[in-house]
C-alpha cells in the first residue's frame, strides 16, 4: 500500500523547494553566463582568419639587442648565454675571404669591436628568430607530435606533450630552438602567441627602436608586412631547403646564413 | 666438387669428437662450478653496470644538462652509444638467419653466443633513447597507447620508426634465440642433477623429447623465423640511419645512409663476435669447436664490410663536391680538418686502414692480431658515429652558434656502464646457458652426413669448400 511510504509534509516540501531551487537556478545561470562570455571571447579571435609572418629590414637594424632582451623578459627565456628565442648576429664581410659571424650573448650586451685584421668591406646586423615555416622540418621529426603548425600559421610546441628528445632542435636549419633547462622541453619563438591573439604585436617588434621588425599578416594586402614586402626586395633564408619560411629579410646578401 | 686431396679443408670441428663428447664438453660449462675468474669478472662488470644505473638516476633527477651538451649539439654520447650498440647487435641475427638461409654451416659454432650478444647489445641500445629525452617520465608518449587526450605519436618521425624497428628486431631475435635453444635446454634438463635445475630447465625446454615430429616442427619454425629475421637485419639499421638522413642537417641528409649504416653495423657486430669468441674459446678451452676456420671467415667478412664502409666514407666526399652544395662540402672538409679531425682520423685508421691487414692469410690466422684488430674496429665504429653526430651538429648552418662539444664525467660513466651491463649479461649467459648450439654442431659433424663413410674425408658438403 502506498500509505506505507514516508511522506514529506507539504509545508516542509514547499519550504525546501523555495529555498533550494532559486539557488540552483542562480548557479546554473552563472555557469551559463561564464560559458557564454568565454565563447564570446573565443569568437573574437578566429585562427582561420590569420596567417602570421615577420619582415626584417637589415638596413634598419642597429644591433642594439633590445629585441632579444625584451623577448627574454616577455617569454621567461633563461638569461644564460645559450638560450634565445630571438638573437642578433653581426656579419663582418672582409674584402677577401669568409665573412665573420658572431652573436655574443645574442647581442643583448652590444657587440665588442670586431678584431679582424682584414680590410672590411661592410658589416651589418641580422636579427634571427624562428621562421615559422609552412613546411616546417621540426614538425615532421617530432616523435610525439608535440610541435605543430597552428591554424594561424605559427609553429608552436605543446609543453605538456614534448618529451624533450631534441630532435626538432637538430632538424631546424635556422637554429631557432633550444632545450629549456627548467622545463626540459623544446622551446622557441611563438611570435608572442599570447600577445598576437589579443591583437598586440610581439615583444621584439614592440621594443625595436628603428622599426626594423615588421609583424603582420602574410595574406592581407593591407597588412604592414605586405606593404613592407612591396616596398623592398625581400628574401627568405635557405630557400633551397624547401621549408617555406615566413620571415622575410630586406637587404640580406648572399653571406647571410 | 673435385675429390683431389689438395682441396681437403680442415674440418669445422677439430679433434673428431663423438656426439656424447660434444654434449658433455659444452654442458659441463654451465654445470660445474664457475671458475674463479668468472666471479672476478662479474663483480667488475656488475659494478660498472651499477655505475650506469647511478648515472641514470642522477640524470633523471637533474636533467640532460649533466651531459656535455650545448646549444648546437643537442645529441651527444647518448645517441652515439645507441647507434653503436644497435650496430653491434647486428651480427647475431646475420649469423643466425642469413647464414642459415645461405647454408653456411660454419655458423653453428658461433651462432648461439652471437645471438645472445645481439640481444644484450640491443638491450644496451634500448637504454639510450629512453634516457636521452628531457622528460624521461613521459617517454612512453612515443608508444601508440590509447589515451584520453586522443593524441597519437607522429608517424612521420624517424624516431618513432626507430621505436618500432628496434622493438621488432629485439622481439624477433629473442624468439629466434629461444627457439634455437630448446633442444639444448632439453639436453641440459636431462643431465640435471638438482631439483631446481630440473624444474627450471624443464619449464624452459617446453616438453622437448627429440621426437621426429618435434624435430620437423622445430626445423620448420626455425626456417620461418630465419626468414622473418632476414629483412630485419637490413631494416633496423636502415631505419636508425633515417634518424639522421631525414633531417636536413649537412652531413646527415644523404641517400647512402641506409646501406652505409647496415655495412657498418655488420662490420662492428662481427668485430664484437670476434672479440668475445676469442675470449670464450680461451676461457673454456673450446678451441676445437670455435676453430681458426671460423675465425678466418669472420675476418674475411670484416675485410669486406670494412671496405664497404671505406667506400661510403669516400663517396660522401665525392657527393659533397659533386652536388655543389657549399654546406655539404664545408661539413666534410671540416670533418677531416676541423676541430674534430682527430676523431675523423681515428675512424679512418681503425675502420679502413687496419682491416686491410686481413688481406694476408698469415694475419687472418693469427689470434693476437685479430683480437687487437677486432677491438680497434669497434673503437673506429664508435668514432664513426661520433664524427657523424657531433661534427655535423657542432658546426651546423649557423656559424654564430658554433661550439665545441666535450663529454662530462656522466657521459663517460653511462657509456662505460653500458659495457658493464653488456658484459654482465654475457657472463650470466655463458654461466647458465649452453654457449654453443650442441644440436647444430652435431649436425655438421661428418657422422651426421648421410653419405658419410668412415675414413673418407672427400665427401664434404659441396658448398662448404670456399
Amino acid at each position: 500500500m502506498k500509505e506505507d511510504k514516508p511522506k514529506i509534509p507539504r509545508r516542509d516540501f514547499l519550504k525546501t523547494f523555495t529555498e533550494k531551487v532559486p539557488k540552483l537556478a542562480m548557479a546554473i545561470s552563472v555557469l551559463a553566463a561564464a560559458d557564454f562570455l568565454t565563447a564570446q571571447e573565443n569568437g573574437a579571435y578566429n585562427p582561420e582568419e590569420h596567417n602570421y609572418g615577420m619582415g626584417i629590414d637589415i638596413h634598419k637594424c642597429i644591433g642594439c639587442g633590445r629585441c632579444a632582451d625584451a623577448c627574454k623578459n616577455e617569454n621567461d627565456v633563461p638569461r644564460e648565454h645559450n638560450f634565445f628565442r630571438t638573437w642578433v648576429e653581426r656579419y663582418v664581410v672582409p674584402v677577401e675571404g669568409e665573412a665573420i659571424v658572431d652573436s655574443p650573448n645574442g647581442g643583448i650586451d652590444g657587440f665588442p669591436e670586431s678584431k679582424t685584421e682584414a680590410e672590411v668591406l661592410r658589416t651589418y646586423f641580422v636579427p634571427k628568430l624562428c621562421n615559422h615555416c609552412t613546411n616546417a622540418p621540426c614538425v615532421q621529426v617530432c616523435p610525439v607530435g608535440a610541435t605543430f603548425v597552428s591554424r594561424d600559421g605559427v609553429v608552436l610546441v605543446d609543453e605538456g606533450y614534448c618529451v624533450g628528445c631534441r630532435y626538432c632542435i637538430q632538424a631546424c636549419p635556422y637554429g631557432a630552438r633550444y632545450l629549456h633547462p627548467e622545463k626540459h622541453t623544446a622551446d622557441k619563438c611563438t611570435f608572442c602567441y599570447h600577445r598576437i591573439t589579443k591583437g598586440l604585436s610581439p615583444a621584439c617588434v614592440e621594443v625595436c627602436p628603428t622599426s626594423a621588425r615588421i609583424f603582420g599578416e602574410v595574406g592581407l594586402r593591407s597588412s604592414p608586412l605586405r606593404r613592407f614586402a612591396r616596398a623592398n626586395d625581400t628574401v627568405v633564408l635557405k630557400p633551397w631547403l624547401n621549408t617555406k619560411p615566413k620571415v622575410y629579410y630586406a637587404g640580406a646578401d648572399g653571406e647571410v646564413r | 666438387m673435385s675429390s683431389s686431396t689438395e682441396h681437403i679443408e680442415e674440418p669445422l670441428i677439430k679433434g673428431n669428437p663423438s656426439f656424447g663428447k660434444i654434449t658433455s664438453v659444452i654442458s659441463r660449462i654451465s654445470e660445474k662450478k664457475a671458475p674463479r675468474m668468472w666471479y672476478v669478472a662479474i663483480s667488475i662488470t656488475s659494478s660498472l653496470a651499477a655505475l650506469m644505473f647511478v648515472s641514470i638516476g642522477y640524470l633523471v633527477w637533474e636533467g640532460v644538462g649533466i651531459w656535455g651538451l650545448n646549444n648546437p649539439v643537442g645529441w651527444g654520447w647518448a645517441i652515439i652509444n645507441f647507434v653503436f650498440w644497435v650496430g653491434i647487435g647486428h651480427a647475431g641475427t646475420l649469423i643466425s638467419a642469413i647464414l642459415f638461409l645461405l647454408r653456411q654451416k660454419w655458423r653453428t659454432s658461433i651462432n648461439r653466443f652471437a645471438e645472445a650478444m645481439t640481444l644484450f647489445a640491443v638491450m644496451c641500445a634500448l637504454v639510450f633513447p629512453g634516457i636521452h629525452v628531457g622528460r624521461i617520465w613521459i617517454a612512453y608518449y612515443m608508444f601508440p597507447l590509447p589515451n584520453q587526450m586522443d593524441m597519437w605519436p607522429n608517424f612521420r618521425s624517424p624516431l618513432l620508426w626507430d621505436v618500432f624497428a628496434v622493438g621488432t628486431y629485439f622481439t624477433v631475435s629473442l624468439m629466434f634465440w629461444y627457439v634455437g635453444l630448446i633442444p639444448d635446454l632439453a639436453t641440459l634438463r636431462d643431465r640435471a642433477t638438482t631439483k631446481l635445475r630440473k624444474f627450471v630447465l624443464g619449464i624452459l625446454a617446453v616438453g622437448w623429447h627429440g621426437g621426429n615430429r618435434q624435430w620437423k616442427h622445430y626445423e620448420l619454425a626455425y626456417l620461418i623465423l630465419a626468414g622473418i629475421s632476414t629483412p630485419l637485419v637490413l631494416s633496423v639499421h636502415s631505419v636508425v640511419s633515417t634518424d639522421f638522413a631525414v633531417s636536413i642537417v649537412p652531413g646527415w641528409h644523404t641517400t647512402i645512409f641506409p646501406p652505409y649504416f647496415v655495412a657498418g653495423a655488420i662490420f662492428s657486430g662481427f668485430a664484437m663476435v670476434m672479440t668475445l669468441s676469442i675470449i670464450v674459446r680461451k676461457l673454456f678451452a673450446l678451441e676445437d669447436y670455435i676453430t681458426l676456420r671460423h675465425l678466418e671467415r669472420i675476418n674475411k667478412i670484416m675485410l669486406l664490410t670494412g671496405m664497404m664502409v671505406g667506400y661510403a666514407y669516400s663517396i660522401e666526399f665525392f657527393i659533397a663536391w659533386y652536388s655543389g652544395n657549399i654546406y655539404e662540402a664545408f661539413t666534410f672538409i671540416n670533418r677531416a680538418t676541423g676541430p674534430y679531425a682527430w676523431g675523423y682520423w681515428i675512424m679512418i685508421t681503425c675502420n679502413v686502414v687496419v682491416p686491410q691487414m686481413f688481406w694476408f692469410k698469415k694475419l687472418r690466422n693469427s689470434i693476437p692480431v685479430m683480437f687487437v684488430i677486432s677491438i680497434l674496429i669497434n673503437v673506429g665504429m664508435w668514432f664513426e658515429r661520433f664524427v657523424i653526430v657531433v661534427s655535423s651538429l657542432a658546426n651546423d648552418f649557423l656559424p654564430a652558434a658554433w661550439d665545441y662539444y666535450s663529454p662530462t664525467f656522466w657521459d663517460i660513466s653511462t657509456f662505460v656502464g653500458s659495457f658493464g651491463l653488456f658484459l654482465t649479461l654475457f657472463l650470466l649467459f655463458i654461466r647458465f646457458a649452453p654457449i654453443i648450439a650442441m644440436s647444430e654442431v652435431k649436425g655438421v659433424l661428418p657422422e651426421a652426413d648421410p653419405h658419410h663413410h668412415a675414413q673418407d674425408h672427400d665427401h664434404k658438403e659441396p658448398n662448404d669448400g670456399h
